[in-house]
């Protein structure tokens, strides 16, 4: 009886000293983190918006108040850079998430090999960005890439085409490197979300007579429904800030045919050292991506609601 | 079981959808292979030819030759990689562990916070890192590459893992508790040991993000030779005159060979891993 009681008694003193100190050591777990991305993420996002008020190169940085955002708002060029980055993440992340959806359901598929099917399409994922660009880069040379000389060869071509020479069939093929890096990554995640679907599920509708189209559209699709969404904003967010792919094809060109926000800024900062016009286009990207993303967030809620989803 | 079961139609749609699939992944490094072992006459070559009778591993040999510094910047690349993912794992999960089982003031505010870093490439923040790094004399050292990486790995990296720690039982810790071992030891000796598989795929997947995007920092940072990763080290490559595209593509194909090759064992793993993470909600 004695023993007992001594037991709870330290019990409740144990509890009461965890609860006396937990909000402390939770805090000094997280101090590493906070320290970090204190330094390099928000002390940057803030020198970025007070160089935006400055005429800053390598060597001044006198303040000039709005006069870098009222050139910025003023020209034409800027919209056509945003209307083309905002284009650039619709198209690409559509793609991603299509083709991404359509590989993972194949992956998930129960026939014999797919073990090493999984494994043959992360490549593109785990090598770095700029070693596969190389690679796309020489497919699309006109004279000697695969591309262009099979196009030849089967008459779709007359002659030898320079895929990253023109305006538009360079951002195309931007797009094409963009989906081809992306889409790993968005069909594993799908993949690991269809495997977590509980089979009881599946098991019902097909007792009761669903064809696989049907148990598609109606469980795995609203089943894996959380991962969806959330992969399209974090895809949406990577592909608008997507730098090496754009960069290492064609620098933005051909005549800025390439060029989103993040090259212009780029550019802007380091082809030229107008540091204090170039954060200027780094916040103009911060305000418009936090802009969509709280959009986003806000119609996911509305749509979530509407379907009574938590 | 019976629902599995395919048709021969359905099994042939199956595989040929795959084909399709994997031929777009793969096309590209078919194809860098395929010039890797083409000489350098016949590549430049029209009408495009798939088959040369000339074909031969030379390339292989030759780029170390052209590039002295080949070597080293392979070893750079994994280096770089593997110090971002050492140094965020150690950041990563004492913060991992915060969220997933304490009550503390703010919990999820600085958690909303951390996470919207992601929308912050490095490429928004260059100026001012770059004027930091400098102040710090770190610009054209292997910190400039590693120290940016790992800010943006931060974020990810805790909410993955968050969702792994949440699902050992409470009961273990509360038994330690019990006998009287402190927080601190409870986390090191309770709690990691059961997070090893955890802590593998955030590992992996901290490691793919950071061996994947050095480019950028080390174009912006470093312009110290030996120091550069293979990204920005293909680069010598490009001549003057004309590019080696048969040895360039050879030296990448090298270079990435044995992190691929351990992916390659470890993917079965990681998608595992990766619905661990996932069904949590």
């Amino acid at each position: 009886m004695a023993d007992i009681t001594a037991q709870t008694a330290t019990a409740v003193t144990t509890a009461s000293r965890k609860g006396l100190t937990e909000a402390w050591f939770a805090w000094a777990l997280i101090l590493p983190a906070v320290l970090f991305i204190g330094v390099i993420v928000a002390w940057p996002l803030v020198e970025t918006i007070r160089l935006s008020f400055t005429d800053a190169t390598l060597t001044k940085a006198n303040y000039i108040g709005l006069a870098n955002y009222q050139q910025l708002l003023s020209s034409p060029k800027f919209y056509d850079i945003v209307g083309r980055t905002f284009f650039w993440m619709f198209l690409s992340v559509s793609l991603k998430l299509i083709i991404g959806l359509i590989g993972a359901s194949l992956l998930a598929a129960a026939v014999p090999g797919r073990a090493l099917f999984r494994a043959l399409i992360m490549p593109p994922w785990v090598i770095p960005i700029a070693i596969g660009c190389i690679g796309w880069m020489w497919l699309y040379n006109g004279q000697f890439g695969f591309i262009s000389g099979m196009a030849q060869r089967f008459g779709l071509l007359d002659g030898p085409f320079e895929f990253l020479a023109y305006k538009n069939s360079a951002f195309y093929s931007a797009i094409v490197t963009d989906v081809w890096v992306g889409t790993p990554m968005v069909s594993l995640f799908f993949l690991a979300a269809m495997q977590g679907v509980s089979r009881d599920l599946y098991e019902a509708a097909w007792v009761d007579g669903a064809g696989r189209w049907y148990r598609f559209r109606r469980i795995t699709v609203p089943q894996i429904m959380p991962t969806i969404v959330s992969m399209a904003l974090l895809s949406a967010i990577w592909t608008f800030n997507s730098f090496d792919i754009i960069y290492v094809l064609t620098q933005g060109g051909p005549r800025g045919g390439t060029t989103t926000m993040i090259i212009d800024a780029y550019k802007t900062a380091f082809g030229n050292y107008n540091l204090g016009e170039g954060a200027t286009r780094a916040v103009a990207i911060v305000v418009l991506l936090s802009l969509f993303s709280l959009a986003y967030l806000r119609i996911l809620n509305r749509v979530n609601k509407h379907y009574g989803v938590k | 079981m019976l629902m599995d079961r395919y048709s021969l139609l359905q099994k042939v749609g199956i595989y040929c959808g795959i084909a399709l699939f994997l031929l777009f992944i793969l096309l590209p490094f078919l194809e860098m292979f395929r010039t890797s072992l083409m000489p350098l006459s016949h590549l430049f070559h029209a009408p495009y030819e798939i088959w040369s009778d000339e074909m031969s591993f030379q390339a292989y040999h030759d780029m170390w030759v052209k590039v002295p510094l080949l070597g080293r910047y392979i070893w750079n690349s994994i280096f770089i990689a593997a110090m971002v993912t050492a140094i965020c794992m150690v950041i990563v999960t004492p913060a991992a562990y915060a969220y997933a089982r304490l009550e503390f003031p703010f919990k999820a505010q600085s958690l909303g916070l951390f996470l919207s870093v992601n929308m912050f490439a490095g490429a928004v923040l260059l100026i001012p890192l770059y004027r930091l790094l400098n102040t710090l004399h770190l610009l054209n050292t292997y910190w400039a590459m590693i120290v940016p990486g790992i800010a943006f790995l931060i974020p990810t990296g805790i909410w993955l893992l968050k969702g792994y720690l949440e699902k050992i039982p409470k009961e273990l810790e509360e038994a330690a508790y019990v006998d009287g071992a402190t927080r601190l030891y409870t986390l090191r000796r309770v709690v990691l040991p059961l997070a090893v598989p955890g802590l593998i795929v955030v590992g992996t997947s901290v490691f793919i993000g950071a061996y994947a995007q050095q480019y950028l920092f080390a174009i912006t940072f470093n312009q110290i030779d030996a120091l550069y990763p293979l990204p920005a080290g293909l680069n010598k490559f490009i001549g003057y005159q004309s590019v080696e595209w048969n040895q360039m593509m050879a030296a990448a194909l090298t270079g990435v060979l044995p992190v691929m090759l351990v992916f390659f064992f470890l993917q079965k793993y990681l998608v595992a891993g990766l619905t661990a993470g996932a069904v949590k909600e």
